[in-house]
Protein backbone atom coordinates (compact mmCIF):
# COMPACT_ATOMS: atom_id res chain seq x y z
CA UNK A 1 0.00 0.00 0.00
CA UNK A 2 1.33 3.19 -0.55
CA UNK A 3 1.38 6.08 1.68
CA UNK A 4 1.29 9.98 1.24
CA UNK A 5 1.96 11.84 4.18
CA UNK A 6 0.62 14.02 5.96
CA UNK A 7 -1.16 11.07 6.96
CA UNK A 8 -5.01 10.82 7.49
CA UNK A 9 -6.88 7.61 8.22
CA UNK A 10 -4.67 5.08 8.84
CA UNK A 11 -6.71 2.57 10.59
CA UNK A 12 -7.11 0.44 8.38
CA UNK A 13 -3.55 -0.10 8.32
CA UNK A 14 -3.04 -3.48 10.31
CA UNK A 15 0.28 -4.80 11.91
CA UNK A 16 2.56 -6.84 9.39
CA UNK A 17 0.98 -4.60 6.08
CA UNK A 18 4.26 -4.04 3.99
CA UNK A 19 3.50 -0.15 3.18
CA UNK A 20 5.46 2.43 0.72
CA UNK A 21 5.83 5.61 1.27
CA UNK A 22 5.63 9.00 -1.28
CA UNK A 23 6.29 12.35 -0.12
CA UNK A 24 7.38 14.37 3.32
CA UNK A 25 9.18 12.64 6.18
CA UNK A 26 10.60 14.57 8.83
CA UNK A 27 13.85 12.99 10.70
CA UNK A 28 14.62 13.03 14.19
CA UNK A 29 16.29 10.99 16.78
CA UNK A 30 17.88 11.62 20.37
CA UNK A 31 18.93 15.31 20.65
CA UNK A 32 16.02 16.48 18.28
CA UNK A 33 13.46 14.64 20.41
CA UNK A 34 14.82 16.62 23.11
CA UNK A 35 14.47 20.29 21.70
CA UNK A 36 11.01 18.96 19.88
CA UNK A 37 9.31 18.35 23.25
CA UNK A 38 10.56 21.33 24.65
CA UNK A 39 9.37 23.59 22.29
CA UNK A 40 5.74 21.77 22.86
CA UNK A 41 6.64 22.61 27.06
CA UNK A 42 6.84 25.73 26.20
CA UNK A 43 3.59 25.93 24.13
CA UNK A 44 5.62 26.50 21.05
CA UNK A 45 5.00 25.25 17.61
CA UNK A 46 7.33 22.66 15.93
CA UNK A 47 9.47 23.81 13.03
CA UNK A 48 7.37 21.46 10.70
CA UNK A 49 3.29 21.00 10.50
CA UNK A 50 2.70 18.65 13.18
CA UNK A 51 -1.06 17.50 12.22
CA UNK A 52 -0.86 14.11 10.24
CA UNK A 53 3.24 14.49 10.29
CA UNK A 54 5.73 11.53 9.89
CA UNK A 55 8.73 11.35 11.65
CA UNK A 56 11.62 8.46 10.35
CA UNK A 57 14.10 7.92 13.42
CA UNK A 58 17.38 8.32 11.51
CA UNK A 59 20.56 10.01 11.84
CA UNK A 60 22.05 9.65 8.15
CA UNK A 61 25.75 9.56 6.59
CA UNK A 62 26.48 13.24 5.18
CA UNK A 63 26.25 13.23 1.40
CA UNK A 64 29.10 12.60 -0.93
CA UNK A 65 29.95 15.88 -3.41
CA UNK A 66 26.81 15.68 -5.87
CA UNK A 67 24.85 13.01 -3.86
CA UNK A 68 21.55 13.90 -2.05
CA UNK A 69 22.58 12.07 1.28
CA UNK A 70 24.60 9.02 2.01
CA UNK A 71 23.60 5.97 4.37
CA UNK A 72 20.45 6.28 6.11
CA UNK A 73 18.70 3.54 7.43
CA UNK A 74 16.70 3.91 11.01
CA UNK A 75 18.11 3.58 14.66
CA UNK A 76 16.30 2.24 17.86
CA UNK A 77 13.17 3.60 17.94
CA UNK A 78 13.06 2.81 22.17
CA UNK A 79 15.46 5.45 22.90
CA UNK A 80 13.00 8.13 21.96
CA UNK A 81 10.01 6.11 23.76
CA UNK A 82 10.12 8.48 26.58
CA UNK A 83 9.60 11.57 24.49
CA UNK A 84 7.28 10.00 22.12
CA UNK A 85 4.21 10.91 23.66
CA UNK A 86 4.10 15.02 23.86
CA UNK A 87 4.58 14.40 19.84
CA UNK A 88 1.91 11.97 19.25
CA UNK A 89 -0.37 14.87 21.42
CA UNK A 90 0.79 17.38 19.02
CA UNK A 91 -0.86 15.39 16.07
CA UNK A 92 1.93 13.58 14.67
CA UNK A 93 0.34 10.18 13.06
CA UNK A 94 3.68 7.82 11.68
CA UNK A 95 7.12 7.04 13.13
CA UNK A 96 9.65 5.22 11.33
CA UNK A 97 12.31 3.28 12.71
CA UNK A 98 13.46 0.24 14.07
CA UNK A 99 12.49 -2.24 17.25
CA UNK A 100 10.46 -2.65 19.78
CA UNK A 101 8.05 0.48 22.08
CA UNK A 102 7.39 0.57 25.54
CA UNK A 103 4.18 -0.32 26.70
CA UNK A 104 3.43 4.05 27.04
CA UNK A 105 3.84 4.55 23.31
CA UNK A 106 1.68 1.49 22.80
CA UNK A 107 -0.86 2.79 24.58
CA UNK A 108 -0.14 6.37 23.23
CA UNK A 109 -0.33 4.81 19.18
CA UNK A 110 -4.05 3.65 20.02
CA UNK A 111 -4.97 6.84 22.05
CA UNK A 112 -3.94 9.18 18.98
CA UNK A 113 -5.02 6.15 16.45
CA UNK A 114 -1.14 6.56 15.25
CA UNK A 115 0.69 4.04 13.54
CA UNK A 116 4.50 2.83 13.74
CA UNK A 117 6.32 1.68 11.09
CA UNK A 118 9.75 -0.59 10.87
CA UNK A 119 12.65 0.48 8.29
CA UNK A 120 14.93 -2.05 7.49
CA UNK A 121 17.52 -1.48 10.13
CA UNK A 122 21.00 -1.83 8.98
CA UNK A 123 19.82 -1.35 5.56
CA UNK A 124 21.23 2.57 4.97
CA UNK A 125 22.52 1.90 1.71
CA UNK A 126 19.24 0.88 -0.30
CA UNK A 127 16.85 3.14 1.89
CA UNK A 128 19.24 6.18 0.80
CA UNK A 129 17.94 5.49 -2.06
CA UNK A 130 14.60 6.30 -1.61
CA UNK A 131 15.42 9.85 -0.49
CA UNK A 132 14.84 12.62 -3.58
CA UNK A 133 15.52 15.72 -1.75
CA UNK A 134 16.80 16.86 1.43
CA UNK A 135 16.58 19.74 2.89
CA UNK A 136 17.98 21.06 6.64
CA UNK A 137 14.53 22.44 8.95
CA UNK A 138 15.93 23.35 12.67
CA UNK A 139 19.11 22.56 14.46
CA UNK A 140 22.21 22.48 12.34
CA UNK A 141 24.07 22.42 15.05
CA UNK A 142 23.36 18.95 16.18
CA UNK A 143 24.90 17.83 12.56
CA UNK A 144 23.53 13.94 11.97
CA UNK A 145 21.04 14.75 14.73
CA UNK A 146 19.78 17.92 13.01
CA UNK A 147 16.03 17.77 11.95
CA UNK A 148 15.70 17.41 7.95
CA UNK A 149 12.78 17.07 5.96
CA UNK A 150 13.17 14.37 3.10
CA UNK A 151 11.34 13.92 0.31
CA UNK A 152 11.26 10.07 -0.57
CA UNK A 153 9.90 7.51 -3.13
CA UNK A 154 9.03 4.14 -2.51
CA UNK A 155 10.16 4.51 0.85
CA UNK A 156 9.26 0.70 2.12
CA UNK A 157 8.10 -0.58 6.04
CA UNK A 158 6.54 -2.57 7.33
CA UNK A 159 3.37 -1.86 10.18
CA UNK A 160 5.28 -2.80 13.06
CA UNK A 161 2.49 -1.48 15.77
CA UNK A 162 -0.92 -0.66 14.21
CA UNK A 163 -3.30 1.58 15.44
CA UNK A 164 -5.00 -0.59 17.62
CA UNK A 165 -2.04 -1.46 19.20
CA UNK A 166 -0.80 -4.71 17.68
CA UNK A 167 2.92 -5.44 17.62
CA UNK A 168 4.68 -7.41 14.88
CA UNK A 169 7.56 -7.89 17.70
CA UNK A 170 5.18 -9.84 20.04
CA UNK A 171 2.94 -11.45 17.05
CA UNK A 172 6.08 -12.58 15.29
CA UNK A 173 7.81 -13.76 17.75
CA UNK A 174 5.32 -16.01 19.80
CA UNK A 175 4.71 -17.57 15.91
CA UNK A 176 8.08 -18.79 15.95
CA UNK A 177 9.18 -19.45 19.32
CA UNK A 178 10.30 -23.36 19.47
CA UNK A 179 10.34 -23.98 22.89
CA UNK A 180 14.17 -24.68 24.06
CA UNK A 181 15.48 -23.79 27.44
CA UNK A 182 14.37 -20.39 27.90
CA UNK A 183 10.26 -20.82 26.77
CA UNK A 184 10.61 -24.36 26.98
CA UNK B 1 64.98 -5.53 16.40
CA UNK B 2 62.38 -4.44 13.78
CA UNK B 3 61.41 -0.37 13.71
CA UNK B 4 57.87 0.10 12.19
CA UNK B 5 56.77 3.48 11.62
CA UNK B 6 53.32 4.66 12.91
CA UNK B 7 52.69 6.21 10.19
CA UNK B 8 51.91 2.64 8.32
CA UNK B 9 49.82 2.01 11.04
CA UNK B 10 47.67 5.29 10.62
CA UNK B 11 47.35 4.32 7.07
CA UNK B 12 46.24 0.53 7.42
CA UNK B 13 43.57 2.13 9.48
CA UNK B 14 42.35 4.72 7.14
CA UNK B 15 42.45 1.89 4.72
CA UNK B 16 40.51 -0.66 7.09
CA UNK B 17 38.62 2.58 8.05
CA UNK B 18 37.23 2.27 5.22
CA UNK B 19 36.88 -0.97 3.53
CA UNK B 20 34.83 -2.05 6.53
CA UNK B 21 32.18 0.10 6.23
CA UNK B 22 32.19 -0.70 2.40
CA UNK B 23 32.27 -4.39 2.67
CA UNK B 24 30.51 -7.22 4.97
CA UNK B 25 33.16 -9.49 6.16
CA UNK B 26 33.14 -13.09 3.82
CA UNK B 27 31.74 -15.40 6.68
CA UNK B 28 29.47 -12.52 7.51
CA UNK B 29 27.64 -12.61 3.55
CA UNK B 30 27.91 -16.31 3.72
CA UNK B 31 25.74 -16.34 6.71
CA UNK B 32 23.72 -14.27 5.59
CA UNK B 33 23.07 -16.18 1.88
CA UNK B 34 22.41 -19.29 4.27
CA UNK B 35 19.88 -17.80 6.48
CA UNK B 36 18.36 -16.29 3.40
CA UNK B 37 17.59 -19.89 2.16
CA UNK B 38 16.98 -21.59 5.77
CA UNK B 39 14.66 -18.86 7.36
CA UNK B 40 10.85 -19.91 7.88
CA UNK B 41 9.10 -16.88 7.44
CA UNK B 42 8.49 -15.49 4.59
CA UNK B 43 8.88 -11.85 5.82
CA UNK B 44 12.01 -13.08 7.28
CA UNK B 45 13.00 -14.38 3.89
CA UNK B 46 12.28 -11.16 2.02
CA UNK B 47 14.20 -8.62 4.67
CA UNK B 48 16.98 -11.34 4.46
CA UNK B 49 17.04 -10.94 0.65
CA UNK B 50 17.07 -7.38 1.20
CA UNK B 51 20.23 -6.70 3.59
CA UNK B 52 21.87 -8.88 1.20
CA UNK B 53 20.68 -6.55 -1.52
CA UNK B 54 22.08 -3.45 0.66
CA UNK B 55 25.36 -5.16 1.12
CA UNK B 56 25.78 -5.81 -2.69
CA UNK B 57 24.63 -2.12 -3.12
CA UNK B 58 27.26 -0.92 -0.74
CA UNK B 59 30.09 -2.78 -2.19
CA UNK B 60 29.66 -1.50 -5.57
CA UNK B 61 28.87 2.06 -5.20
CA UNK B 62 31.07 2.68 -1.83
CA UNK B 63 28.02 4.03 0.27
CA UNK B 64 28.52 2.85 4.24
CA UNK B 65 26.47 -0.26 4.95
CA UNK B 66 24.73 1.17 7.75
CA UNK B 67 24.85 4.68 8.41
CA UNK B 68 26.03 4.48 12.11
CA UNK B 69 29.37 3.57 10.86
CA UNK B 70 30.21 3.33 14.62
CA UNK B 71 33.00 4.14 16.87
CA UNK B 72 36.02 2.51 16.03
CA UNK B 73 37.67 -0.22 17.86
CA UNK B 74 40.83 -1.36 17.50
CA UNK B 75 42.85 -4.12 18.75
CA UNK B 76 47.07 -3.74 18.12
CA UNK B 77 49.35 -6.86 19.09
CA UNK B 78 52.50 -5.06 18.95
CA UNK B 79 55.77 -8.43 18.53
CA UNK B 80 57.86 -7.60 21.54
CA UNK B 81 61.01 -7.08 19.14
CA UNK B 82 59.86 -4.21 17.74
CA UNK B 83 60.38 -0.55 17.92
CA UNK B 84 57.42 2.02 17.12
CA UNK B 85 58.66 5.00 15.21
CA UNK B 86 57.65 8.55 14.26
CA UNK B 87 54.49 9.84 15.71
CA UNK B 88 52.36 8.64 18.85
CA UNK B 89 50.84 5.75 18.13
CA UNK B 90 47.62 6.68 19.41
CA UNK B 91 47.71 10.48 17.88
CA UNK B 92 48.71 8.07 14.69
CA UNK B 93 45.78 5.82 14.76
CA UNK B 94 43.14 8.67 15.69
CA UNK B 95 44.61 10.57 12.56
CA UNK B 96 43.80 7.44 10.29
CA UNK B 97 40.49 7.60 11.61
CA UNK B 98 39.76 11.06 11.30
CA UNK B 99 40.99 11.03 7.50
CA UNK B 100 39.12 8.10 6.40
CA UNK B 101 35.78 9.65 8.24
CA UNK B 102 36.31 12.77 6.52
CA UNK B 103 37.47 11.80 3.18
CA UNK B 104 34.04 8.58 3.29
CA UNK B 105 31.42 11.05 4.34
CA UNK B 106 31.11 8.37 7.09
CA UNK B 107 28.74 9.89 10.08
CA UNK B 108 30.63 11.41 13.00
CA UNK B 109 29.10 9.51 15.74
CA UNK B 110 31.05 10.32 18.54
CA UNK B 111 30.52 13.08 21.52
CA UNK B 112 33.72 14.31 23.15
CA UNK B 113 32.28 13.74 26.83
CA UNK B 114 29.75 11.28 27.58
CA UNK B 115 27.87 13.74 29.80
CA UNK B 116 28.01 17.07 27.83
CA UNK B 117 28.03 14.86 25.14
CA UNK B 118 29.40 17.57 22.00
CA UNK B 119 30.25 15.71 19.44
CA UNK B 120 33.91 15.77 18.10
CA UNK B 121 32.88 15.82 14.26
CA UNK B 122 35.87 13.64 13.28
CA UNK B 123 34.76 10.52 14.81
CA UNK B 124 37.22 9.78 17.22
CA UNK B 125 39.09 9.50 19.51
CA UNK B 126 38.94 5.39 18.42
CA UNK B 127 39.02 2.69 21.26
CA UNK B 128 42.23 0.90 21.80
CA UNK B 129 43.46 -2.20 23.35
CA UNK B 130 47.06 -2.93 22.96
CA UNK B 131 48.70 -6.77 23.32
CA UNK B 132 52.20 -7.29 23.70
CA UNK B 133 53.25 -10.37 22.30
CA UNK B 134 56.30 -12.53 21.04
CA UNK B 135 57.78 -11.47 17.42
CA UNK B 136 58.51 -8.88 15.29
CA UNK B 137 55.59 -7.89 13.36
CA UNK B 138 52.05 -5.25 14.13
CA UNK B 139 48.30 -7.17 13.80
CA UNK B 140 46.20 -4.69 13.52
CA UNK B 141 42.52 -5.41 13.46
CA UNK B 142 39.99 -2.44 13.01
CA UNK B 143 36.34 -2.60 13.68
CA UNK B 144 33.72 0.26 13.50
CA UNK B 145 31.17 -0.99 16.19
CA UNK B 146 27.49 -0.20 15.83
CA UNK B 147 25.37 1.34 18.81
CA UNK B 148 21.78 -0.28 18.36
CA UNK B 149 23.61 -3.34 19.30
CA UNK B 150 26.06 -2.48 21.54
CA UNK B 151 23.61 -1.10 23.66
CA UNK B 152 22.09 -4.54 24.16
CA UNK B 153 25.08 -5.94 25.68
CA UNK B 154 25.40 -7.39 28.83
CA UNK B 155 27.57 -8.11 31.50
CA UNK B 156 26.77 -10.00 35.34
CA UNK B 157 28.97 -12.00 37.23
CA UNK B 158 27.65 -15.01 37.97
CA UNK B 159 28.22 -17.15 40.79
CA UNK B 160 30.61 -20.70 40.88
CA UNK B 161 27.28 -22.53 41.56
CA UNK B 162 25.33 -21.37 38.47
CA UNK B 163 27.79 -22.79 36.10
CA UNK B 164 27.06 -23.83 32.68
CA UNK B 165 23.87 -23.41 33.22
CA UNK B 166 23.27 -20.16 35.18
CA UNK B 167 25.92 -18.60 31.69
CA UNK B 168 23.30 -20.03 29.21
CA UNK B 169 20.35 -18.57 30.80
CA UNK B 170 22.03 -15.26 30.84
CA UNK B 171 23.50 -15.28 27.73
CA UNK B 172 19.61 -15.94 26.11
CA UNK B 173 18.01 -13.72 28.69
CA UNK B 174 20.40 -10.80 27.45
CA UNK B 175 18.97 -12.22 23.64
CA UNK B 176 15.65 -12.22 24.52
CA UNK B 177 15.42 -8.72 26.23
CA UNK B 178 17.56 -7.23 23.10
CA UNK B 179 14.13 -8.75 20.65
CA UNK B 180 14.32 -6.56 17.28
CA UNK B 181 16.55 -3.70 18.60
CA UNK B 182 20.11 -4.65 17.97
CA UNK B 183 19.21 -5.33 13.96
CA UNK B 184 18.52 -9.22 14.06
CA UNK B 185 20.48 -11.58 12.74
CA UNK B 186 22.61 -10.84 14.94
CA UNK B 187 26.04 -11.90 15.66
CA UNK B 188 26.99 -12.89 19.39
CA UNK B 189 31.04 -12.59 21.42
CA UNK B 190 30.28 -14.10 24.75
CA UNK B 191 33.24 -13.62 27.52
CA UNK B 192 33.58 -16.20 30.02
CA UNK B 193 35.93 -15.83 32.67
CA UNK B 194 38.73 -13.44 34.34
CA UNK B 195 37.94 -10.24 35.85
CA UNK B 196 35.11 -7.64 35.27
CA UNK B 197 37.27 -5.94 32.60
CA UNK B 198 38.85 -8.74 31.18
CA UNK B 199 35.40 -10.63 30.87
CA UNK B 200 34.04 -7.50 28.21
CA UNK B 201 37.25 -7.25 26.28
CA UNK B 202 37.05 -11.31 25.84
CA UNK B 203 33.23 -10.64 24.37
CA UNK B 204 34.71 -7.75 22.10
CA UNK B 205 37.62 -10.31 21.10
CA UNK B 206 34.96 -12.86 20.14
CA UNK B 207 32.86 -11.00 17.87
CA UNK B 208 36.17 -10.63 15.61
CA UNK B 209 36.36 -13.59 15.30
CA UNK B 210 35.14 -15.20 11.79
CA UNK B 211 31.79 -16.99 12.53
CA UNK B 212 32.38 -20.14 10.81
CA UNK B 213 35.74 -20.97 12.70
CA UNK B 214 34.31 -23.01 16.14
CA UNK B 215 36.91 -21.82 19.29
CA UNK B 216 39.85 -24.36 19.35
CA UNK B 217 38.45 -26.01 22.38
CA UNK B 218 35.68 -29.16 22.16
CA UNK B 219 33.70 -28.37 25.12
CA UNK B 220 33.31 -23.98 24.60
CA UNK B 221 32.90 -25.12 20.93
CA UNK B 222 30.11 -27.22 21.29
CA UNK B 223 28.58 -24.32 23.51
CA UNK B 224 28.88 -21.81 20.65
CA UNK B 225 26.74 -24.50 18.92
CA UNK B 226 24.39 -24.67 21.62
CA UNK B 227 23.75 -21.17 22.43
CA UNK B 228 23.25 -20.57 18.59
CA UNK B 229 20.38 -23.01 18.17
CA UNK B 230 18.76 -22.08 21.31
CA UNK B 231 18.87 -18.22 20.74
CA UNK B 232 16.97 -18.98 17.25
CA UNK B 233 14.52 -20.98 18.96
CA UNK B 234 13.43 -17.49 20.48
CA UNK B 235 11.39 -16.98 17.37
CA UNK B 236 12.86 -13.08 17.18
CA UNK B 237 13.46 -13.21 13.28
CA UNK B 238 15.05 -11.17 11.03
CA UNK B 239 14.23 -7.41 12.02
CA UNK B 240 12.64 -9.11 15.19
CA UNK B 241 9.38 -9.67 13.04
CA UNK B 242 9.36 -13.11 13.77
CA UNK B 243 11.61 -15.91 12.44
CA UNK B 244 13.54 -18.93 13.08
CA UNK B 245 16.69 -17.07 11.87
CA UNK B 246 17.61 -14.97 15.02
CA UNK B 247 21.80 -14.83 14.91
CA UNK B 248 24.10 -15.55 12.50
CA UNK B 249 26.56 -17.22 14.73
CA UNK B 250 27.84 -16.95 18.50
CA UNK B 251 31.35 -16.67 19.08
CA UNK B 252 32.95 -17.43 23.07
CA UNK B 253 36.43 -16.47 24.56
CA UNK B 254 37.31 -17.91 27.78
CA UNK B 255 39.95 -17.22 30.74
CA UNK B 256 40.98 -18.37 33.74
CA UNK B 257 38.57 -16.72 36.61
CA UNK B 258 38.92 -16.79 40.54
CA UNK B 259 37.45 -20.01 42.60
CA UNK B 260 34.94 -16.99 43.76
CA UNK B 261 33.48 -16.07 40.29
CA UNK B 262 32.08 -16.72 37.24
CA UNK B 263 32.02 -13.31 34.74
CA UNK B 264 29.93 -13.34 31.95
CA UNK B 265 29.53 -10.42 29.19
CA UNK B 266 27.92 -10.60 25.97
CA UNK B 267 28.95 -8.02 23.51
CA UNK B 268 25.18 -8.00 20.77
CA UNK B 269 26.45 -7.11 17.65
CA UNK B 270 23.93 -6.98 14.50
CA UNK B 271 24.29 -8.11 10.84
CA UNK B 272 26.64 -5.25 9.86
CA UNK B 273 29.80 -7.18 11.86
CA UNK B 274 32.64 -4.96 10.54
CA UNK B 275 35.88 -5.64 11.16
CA UNK B 276 39.35 -5.94 9.01
CA UNK B 277 42.67 -7.09 10.37
CA UNK B 278 46.06 -6.68 8.51
CA UNK B 279 49.77 -7.53 9.67
CA UNK B 280 52.81 -5.22 9.35
CA UNK B 281 56.12 -6.79 9.07
CA UNK B 282 59.34 -4.96 8.76
CA UNK B 283 59.32 -6.03 5.06
CA UNK B 284 56.20 -4.21 4.69
CA UNK B 285 55.25 -1.96 7.10
CA UNK B 286 59.20 -0.68 8.97
CA UNK B 287 63.00 -1.44 8.67
CA UNK B 288 64.60 -4.67 10.04
CA UNK B 289 67.74 -2.50 12.25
Amino acid sequence: MELFPPLMAIESLECGDEVRFQGVVYTARDAAHKRLVKLLEQGEELPFPAKGAVIYYVGPCPAKPGEIVGSAGPTTSSRMDDLTLPLLEAGIKGMIGKGERSEKVITGIKKHKAVYFAALGGAGALLARCIKHMELIAYPELGPEAVYKLEVVDFPAIVAIDARGRSIYQEGRKQYQAGGMLHG
Amino acid sequence: MALISTRHIKEAVYDMCKNSNYNLPADVSEAMLAASRQEKSSLGKQVLAQLVENSHLAREQNIALCQDTGMIVVFLEIGQEVSLTGQAIEEAINEGVRSAYQDSFFRNSIVHDPLIRDNTNDNTPAVVHYKIVPGDTVKIVVSPKGFGSENMSALRMLKPSQGLDGVKAFVLETISTAGGNPCPPMIIGVGIGGTMEKVALLAKEALMRPINQDHILPHVASLEHELLAEINKLGIGPQGFGGSVSALGVNIEVYPTHIAGLPVAVNVSCHVTRHQQRILAPKNGGDLL
